[in-house]
């Protein structure tokens, strides 16, 4: 138990990393990786948005889309139902739904956080680190064996993956200001070799395996 | 055919192609260039639905109201690529596995989202349709120069067709270079692919 959550922190973490396994969420990740404290601040919110919308995509899916959802309500009718094919229009509703009452609740209860946050919570609705995490928990929910304890680990934990990879572009990001750079690579082509980089030394990590 | 109408069509292509230029839709131009195959399926799926999009966003442009037309432009994507999604489940099974979830997350990609907002809302039909086809294009050619790079040196091969004779085979001379299969080799062909465009058009460099 604790083992196979070990192991997939370290998986979201390096070889299953969001943005750099998967390249999700690259337009945020390219544009906001200026500064080390708005990655930061970025990182922060995808994590708590993760965490929230994959479990609860999770249930969605569980109880209502998949084929034979409906088996729970003991209508025979409903049982034979398979809701798979809305789920995508589904998942996006939910993050859009989500972001915006995570927004009004920082905004009521947490206002420093809410003004740490604020700009970056919107952003998140159509940034596809979130969609992908919710469509790669249901192609992992479509194996079987899923559990709603996994879809939280794995909400935290590529949630997770992604903000450090930021931060860490970000920390590079920085320093490279003091560095001679060919014109023609100047800005968002020496980060794209910069983020090949911080991918290769990610992927070092596939041979790790705790099963 | 009328220049401002080829205009449409030809400047996103060379001129301000998403990609190159405004560094838009890079997530699924990165993952799933590593065949020709899913390259050129992806090329056509993202076409279809930037068309799609476009046309219907502009037919109905005058009945939606402002406050909401996000929501109205993320339903009409959504729904696009539903269908073409299950469209690719039915007839090409195969590369629509390969592809996982990249089809899906067309959802999110900024092209679509920042076409049919900046253009689509605001012109007629036809020319939103030249506009979607155009981007369309100019984010295929991007893909399938890269697609070419990452597959051909990375394995040898085209669209699954040997190429160059890897070494493992009788008179075989080449040695494929793994690392451009890797998720690090695309980000250094779109790096360097930046470069090169950028040494032509000096006056894209930036300053930084």
């Amino acid at each position: 138990m604790f083992l196979d959550a070990l192991a997939m922190f370290i998986e979201c973490l390096t070889t299953k990393n969001l943005a750099l396994g998967y390249f999700l969420g690259m337009c945020t990740f390219l544009v906001l990786s200026k500064r080390v404290d708005t990655a930061f601040g970025l990182g922060i919110a995808v994590v708590i948005v993760q965490a929230i919308t994959v479990p609860v995509n999770y249930l969605l899916y569980h109880y209502l889309l998949r084929e034979g959802a409906f088996a729970w309500t003991g209508i025979e009718v409903l049982a034979g139902l398979d809701l798979s094919f809305i789920a995508l229009i589904t998942y996006i509703g939910v993050i859009a739904a989500i972001v915006q009452i995570l927004e009004m609740i920082l905004d009521k209860f947490f206002p420093p956080l809410y003004n740490a946050l604020g700009i970056f919570l919107p952003l998140i609705t159509v940034n596809c680190a979130i969609l992908g995490g919710s469509l790669f928990m249901e192609m992992d929910a479509r194996q079987g064996n899923y559990t709603f304890l996994k879809s939280v680990e794995y909400g935290v934990f590529s949630g997770l993956g992604w903000s450090v990879a930021i931060v860490l572009l970000a920390g590079i990001r920085e320093k490279l200001r003091y560095a001679h750079i060919p014109n023609g690579l100047k800005g968002i082509g020496i980060t794209f070799i910069t983020v090949g980089l911080l991918a290769m030394c990610f992927m070092c990590f596939s041979g790790i395996q705790l099963h | 055919m009328a220049t401002p109408k080829f205009k449409t069509l030809y400047d996103p292509v060379f001129n301000n192609n998403p990609i190159m230029l405004q560094v838009l839709g890079i997530c699924s131009a990165l993952a799933v260039t590593t065949s020709m195959k899913t390259t050129v399926t992806m090329c056509i799926a993202v076409v279809v639905v930037l068309m799609g999009a476009n046309i219907v966003v502009s037919a109905i442009r005058r009945f939606i109201p402002g406050s909401i037309r996000m929501i109205v432009q993320m339903v009409v994507i959504a729904s696009l690529v539903i269908v073409v999604d299950q469209f690719l489940k039915a007839f090409a099974y195969q590369i629509s596995k390969e592809l996982t979830v990249f089809v899906s997350l067309i959802i999110t990609n900024c092209i679509v989202m920042g076409r049919t907002e900046a253009f689509a809302i605001k012109n007629n039909v036809i020319d939103s349709a030249l506009d979607g086809l155009g981007n369309g294009l100019g984010y295929s050619v991007v893909l399938l120069v890269v697609g070419t790079v990452r597959e051909l040196f990375g394995m040898g091969t085209l669209f699954g067709v040997k190429i160059l004779l890897p070494v493992t085979e009788a008179g075989g001379w080449y040695y494929p270079n793994g690392l451009l299969v890797q998720p690090a080799g695309a980000f250094f062909v779109v790096g360097f692919l930046i470069w090169v465009v950028r040494i032509f058009r000096p006056e894209l460099q930036e300053s930084e």
